[in-house]
């Protein structure tokens, strides 16, 4: 335990070099990089155009033309899995940080705020996040109408009160502190002590529970798309591919497994880079990683 | 003149079944350069008192009467706005806990440079280092760049007491500046807080319920009991000759002048009072040998050169 009180806290340069050292944080790293890249660079990377149609060429296994084989379309399949990288990332990435920032602001205010904000808010949380999720992003989008801007919206809305219950027991927990009396002691005023002493100290957590949140809204964007309610085909959204090759399963198993394994690495990517970061941005737990 | 006052000050805390007197017409002052010490066993008002000074009462807790005055101004009269100024600036604290006054996250120069920006001071780096220096940390520019858990709880203290100093508070005000800390540590404190009272040109108020504490460090001495200051007298002539019987009492019951080899520490028999149902008369009368069937009236204050006793059956 003596690394527990000696042990050096990452500083910003640090925090790259940790997350490097853990080999699940290393990992995760890799697969996100992996996946951002494609997501960026889908235009160069892609071998074909994924909604070229090619209707002689349908089902066809895994080949040195299609690595990926291709689709009931006869599309390449690893251009459509590169594009879809695009779109996945896209849509779940805005959404969370879109709900994060919502997320961040709504708890601090609950969490320092005069107590009947805080109970209205809180009463606004709950009442979110008992709805049913799949059934209320069903009636926003039977309202709204499918498509990739409705399906961020539902997002958005289904996250951000987990984003803030969070932010605002740890705000809770905080405004109770020593240290927060004492900077009120100080002479410390609301403001500063919202952003200069509480977002520091709420704001890892959050980043942590957003980067786990990722892979569950690529998979609830793939499930919306497979239920043919989120990204509109021809798009080469991962769900899509997913959805149209199960209704060819017996005749080209490959579809599935191709669209299957980058929603797999992307959700495993994600979630380790999260673990990776909550070991390592916390300067509070720094040493103590190692038992 | 004094720097602070405080005038028949009393704060209650609303409490299911009533009201909590945890501060009842508590008069006191310090001067320049003076070490105004409060003494008394765990829910005396101690803290609450000391909380009200900075103008920090917890939740639920009401100024009932009285004031609070900083070279003159009475603080509980001030809008919040001008309160919160006043605080770091003319008035500042040091806690109890130094291993949670600290934001854990920010580094301890950051904190301390972020306070003066908070006063508009424009102090640099080279003054909240000389500072550090001044409060006996060794490597005062490598300290500014490590965060709160990287430091010892006795260089904490003394980082927590040069963040008080920071801006040439009138007053500082430290509430149990020791009793976290181990007994090398107290003692290192305790002769930072001595070389400050000749160094540092304001008052200083120490809470504490450790004797050895106010008899190296204060000049005069307020003993609390049941939310009331029950004796206030200089250091000497209350440790040499305490008047009313709880100071007694509570000088006999310090280890530190137990007769060693007696086997036995002397206590104080009794509880405190229930505070939100206070009897008419001496608070103390239950536990008090010397009670007599007086006592049950309203207590004079007996005032003498310069000290004052809460009792019936003593003089000042």
């Amino acid at each position: 335990m003596s690394s527990a009180v000696e042990g050096t806290v990452p500083g910003r340069r640090g925090i790259g070099r940790a997350l490097l050292a853990d080999p699940m944080g290393l990992a995760g790293l890799v697969l996100v990089v992996v996946f951002l890249l494609m997501a960026l660079l889908a235009p160069w990377v892609a071998p074909y155009d994924p909604i070229a149609l090619d209707v002689k060429a349908k089902f066809q296994p895994p080949s040195a033309a299609h690595w990926a084989g291709t689709d009931h379309l006869g599309r390449d399949l690893l251009s459509r899995i590169i594009w879809g990288a695009r779109l996945a990332l896209g849509i779940a990435i805005t959404s969370v940080l879109i709900a994060g920032a919502i997320g961040l602001v709504l708890g601090l205010i609950a969490g320092y705020g005069p107590r009947w904000l805080d109970s209205v808010l809180v009463l606004i949380f709950d009442s979110m996040s008992s709805l049913p999720m799949i059934f209320f992003a069903l009636a926003v989008i039977t309202v709204l109408g499918p498509g990739t801007t409705t399906l961020i919206i539902v997002i958005v809305l289904v996250s951000f009160p987990a984003y803030a219950r969070l932010i605002r027991t740890q705000t809770l927990a905080l405004s109770g502190a020593d240290f927060i009396l004492a900077e009120r002691a100080m002479g410390a005023g609301a403001g500063r002590i919202i952003f200069r002493h509480l977002l520091p100290n709420v704001v890892g957590p959050l980043v942590i529970l957003i980067c786990m949140d990722i892979p569950v809204v690529i998979m609830l964007e793939a499930g919306l798309s497979y239920l043919n309610l989120g990204v509109k085909p021809p798009s080469p959204s991962w769900g899509n591919i997913l959805s149209e090759g199960y209704n060819a399963l017996r005749q080209a198993p490959h579809v599935v497994i191709v669209a299957g394994v980058p929603l797999v690495l992307a959700t495993l990517g994600f979630t380790f880079l999260g673990e990776g970061l909550r070991d390592v941005l916390d300067p509070r737990g720094a040493g103590r990683r190692w038992g | 003149m004094s720097v602070l006052s405080v005038e028949g000050l009393s704060v209650s805390y609303r409490v299911p079944g009533g009201r909590l007197q945890a501060v009842r017409d508590v008069s006191l002052s310090v001067g320049r350069g003076e070490v105004l010490g409060i003494m008394g066993e765990s829910g005396c008002g101690k803290s609450t008192l000391a909380a009200a000074m900075i103008g920090l009462l917890p939740q639920g807790a009401e100024v009932a009467a009285g004031a609070i005055r900083l070279n003159g101004t009475d603080m509980l009269r001030l809008p919040g706005e001008e309160q919160r100024r006043l605080r770091g600036q003319r008035i500042a604290m040091v806690f109890q806990d130094p291993m949670t006054a600290f934001n854990p996250v920010l580094t301890i120069g950051r904190q301390l440079a972020d306070f003066v920006g908070a006063h508009g001071g424009g102090k640099g780096a080279a003054e909240i280092a000389g500072m550090l220096e001044r409060v006996g940390i060794p490597d005062p520019g490598r300290c500014l760049g490590r965060y709160p858990h990287e430091l010892s709880g006795g260089m904490r203290q003394r980082v927590a007491i040069a963040a008080a100093l920071l801006m040439q508070p009138d007053v500082l005000i430290a509430d149990e500046p020791t009793t976290a800390l181990d007994v090398t540590m107290e003692a290192q404190i305790i002769h930072l807080l001595r070389d400050l009272r000749t160094s540092f040109d304001g008052a200083i108020v120490v809470v504490t319920h450790h004797l050895g504490v106010i008899a190296e460090l204060c000049d005069r001495v307020a003993v609390m009991y049941a939310g009331e200051v029950v004796e206030e007298a200089g250091v000497d002539a209350l440790f040499h000759d305490p008047r009313h019987p709880y100071t007694r009492a509570l000088l006999s019951c310090d280890p530190a002048v137990v007769m060693p080899g007696s086997g036995h520490l002397p206590t104080i028999g009794g509880r405190i009072p229930d505070l939100t149902a206070l009897p008419a008369g001496c608070a103390f009368a239950a536990r008090c040998g010397m009670a007599e069937a007086g006592c049950g009236a309203p207590v004079p204050r007996h005032r003498g050169a310069g000290r004052s006793v809460l009792c019936h059956r003593s003089a000042a």
